[in-house]
């Protein structure tokens, strides 16, 4: 069971404003039945001044889908298409008390119908299927683009790939993207951040700094990603010379494939990525 | 509001006769069953009862053969682990792609210590593939893990068949048979089968006791470390009033297996999937409707979604479940689902109901009555709906 609060349980039972506007300003549609979420929303808009008159949305999907679309109907009405334009995935849990961590990806999807009926009645009224941009797209199962995942990551200050999923869904279904999420989260939060100067430079000509930045990153994003699906890590423990330390953590700690791992796995992915000087032992 | 129980798949009612028997071994007989003194030693007796009755459940040639453990997870990741440890040159394993995550994940965990793993699929009936499961076992297969009986569909898979072709390749086989134990008649030594998992609250028993069965003459390694309990096979005190359960409500199911309780299941299982196909337009039924276990019945409704018609149902006091993925919490609609190759439009709205012999026909009668207003209301909502008129 969810722990959905009154407010959602009243919007999925007694849904407002459901159907369809048949001569409507605006059609904004998103989701697909593979997804197995969908929204459909029309709106009437008063041309001199702008103010979403009517608003009417078609759902398919959970209850708080449901909940989420009929909510956002009641929000923009009476709001100029200006101020509707504002409204956040936040607004519209917020409007419903809140909803459980799993299912903000269906705020989410309310906000994004909204920005498809407001550019379709900006374009005359033409529907607009809310798209994610072809060649930026990150999770290829739910067809989530990168723009969708930044955008998600500064408006709810996200930090861990299981946020990004829970608000966007990217990284739910085979999970291949999880570490593409990571390089996002990082690129957005500034984590690991190379200094552009360095990454010009050959190994042999990067300061210290430079280097513990370079190899860190590689461990960040080609090799924790793998040894904790093992429910292990590995740390940079230290650095002399092309020589590097490291320390194996969890599961990898006292396991009889560490030495394997350190040689075959983790020092081919440093050779591949950093230097093929390198070499790396066991701290 | 009474409540209308079809979710026997998930977990069924502990029967008071079992909950009698066991309540004894709580406050008055609560001696140790490995101690020295009678007052202890003498439980003793009420496990050997125990374990001959859950013997003779499963066709079980001798009592010795029954391991009892805490769930039926810890049975498959017992039988699985030994059959790795005591054949460390084979690294090759199989299962089906419709399996429990407690054969699942063990199998993903080997597959990353270097197990080749075959996940054999399914058709759209969810029917396993002999072929394919001929094709790829070879002398290098150490175990062969098939479910008896699905979970979500109750698809029945032809665990004699498997069992035989495992064996003419020198592999063990094991059978997570949890859906089918108490629902049809399971015979582990007419099967052929080296290992199978049970679990009490499947049929009437407690939650929190199940057991491993073990074929004698099969080489094992315990799952954990400790003391002597159980032959040396699984160790921890023996858990006396669960056991208890698990015996008196093995009893009960083998009695029921012979007095007509799976035909008359089978009889309201048919008459409520009858009449939601009658009343219903876009549904879809998933699974063998020619090998399925009597009490379980799964159906997809095109064009909506799973946990909204649960959330409906459940106004009326009546429980299901559903593969969709709204309803795990996961964003994928079940795995079994999607093996057998069911469409999305219809993955997403599955709804499994399960009966079992506590059922009754005023009970489906309401379930015919309330669901049919629920999808029509939902299909209002869905901008899917034009599609399917």
């Amino acid at each position: 069971m969810w722990d959905y609060t009154d407010k959602v349980m009243d919007h999925f039972k007694n849904p407002r404003n459901v159907g369809a506007i048949p001569d409507a300003d605006g059609t904004g549609q998103v989701g697909s039945l593979v997804c197995g979420d969908a929204l459909k929303l029309t709106i009437k808009v008063n041309k001199d001044t702008d103010v979403i008159e009517d608003a009417k949305f078609e759902t398919f999907g959970c209850a708080s889908a449901i909940a989420s679309s009929s909510i956002l109907t009641e929000m923009v009405k009476g709001k100029t298409i200006a101020e509707a334009s504002k409204i956040t995935n936040q607004d519209i849990a917020d409007a419903l008390g809140t909803l459980p961590a799993e299912k903000m990806h269906c705020s989410v999807m309310g906000m994004e119908a909204l920005e498809a009926a407001v550019k379709s009645y900006r374009q005359g009224g033409k529907p607009v299927v809310f798209e994610q941009e072809e060649e930026k797209i990150v999770c290829h199962c739910f067809n989530v683009s990168e723009e969708t995942i930044i955008k998600a990551i500064r408006a709810n200050h996200l930090k861990t790939v299981d946020d990004v999923t829970h608000f966007t869904k990217a990284g739910g279904g085979c999970g291949r993207c999880k570490g593409d999420i990571q390089k996002i989260l990082d690129k957005v939060n500034g984590a690991c951040e190379i200094p552009a100067a360095a990454a010009q430079k050959t190994f042999a000509q990067m300061t210290v700094v430079e280097k513990i930045k370079t190899i860190e990153r590689v461990l960040e994003e080609d090799v924790r990603p793998k040894l904790n699906m093992d429910g292990g890590s590995a740390e940079l423990a230290d650095l002399d010379g092309n020589t590097v330390k490291i320390r194996l953590t969890g599961m990898c700690s006292g396991c009889a494939g560490a030495a394997g791992t350190l040689k075959n796995f983790i020092e081919k992915t440093l050779k591949e990525k950093v230097d093929s000087s390198l070499s790396v032992e066991q701290a | 509001m009474k409540v209308i129980y079809m979710d026997n798949n998930a977990t069924t009612q502990c029967s008071p006769a079992v909950v009698e028997a066991m309540l004894p071994y709580f406050s008055e007989k609560y001696g140790n069953a490995s101690s020295m003194h009678a007052f202890g030693g003498n439980n003793r007796h009420a496990i050997d009862a125990a374990r001959k009755s859950t013997a003779e459940l499963i066709g079980a040639a001798y009592p010795d053969e029954i391991i009892f453990t805490s769930c039926a997870t810890e049975s498959d990741n017992t039988a699985i682990f030994s059959a790795v440890r005591t054949q460390p040159r084979k690294k090759h394993l199989i299962t089906s792609a419709v399996e429990h995550p407690a054969i699942m994940e063990p199998y993903k965990y080997l597959e990353s210590q270097g197990y080749r793993i075959d996940f054999i699929g399914v058709d759209e009936f969810g029917c396993f593939d002999m072929e394919r499961f001929k094709s790829v076992i070879d002398e290098d297969t150490a175990l062969v893990s098939v479910m008896w009986a699905n979970s979500e569909t109750g698809t029945i898979f032809p665990v004699a068949e498997i069992a035989r072709i495992a064996h003419e390749h020198g592999a063990l086989f094991h059978t997570d048979a949890v859906q089918a134990v108490g629902k049809i008649p399971v015979d582990v030594k007419a099967a052929g089968i080296d290992m199978l998992s049970l679990s009490a609250h499947k049929f009437h028993g407690p939650k929190g006791v199940g057991a491993l069965y073990v074929r004698r003459g099969t080489r094992f390694m315990p799952f954990m470390l400790g003391g002597h309990q159980e032959k040396r096979r699984r160790a921890g005190t023996e858990n006396v009033p669960y056991v208890v359960g698990l015996g008196k409500a093995s009893e009960l199911a083998l009695a029921r297996l012979s007095d007509g309780t799976p035909a008359r299941i089978a009889a309201l299982r048919d008459r409520l999937e009858q009449g939601i196909l009658a009343a219903v337009p876009d549904v879809k039924v998933n699974g063998d409707p020619a090998c399925r276990v009597p009490n379980t019945t799964n159906i997809s409704f095109g064009y909506i979604e799973g946990e909204s018609i649960l959330m409906y149902l459940n106004d009326f006091g009546i429980c299901a479940s559903s593969g969709s993925a709204c309803t795990s919490g996961s964003l994928e609609p079940s795995h079994v689902l999607r093996a057998m190759g069911v469409p999305f439009q219809f993955a997403h709205g599955s709804i499994r109901f399960s009966l079992s012999d506590q059922t009754t026909e005023e009970e489906v009668n309401t379930v015919l009555k309330e669901l049919p207003p629920i999808i029509e209301r939902l299909r209002k909502i869905s901008p899917f709906s034009r599609l399917a008129a």
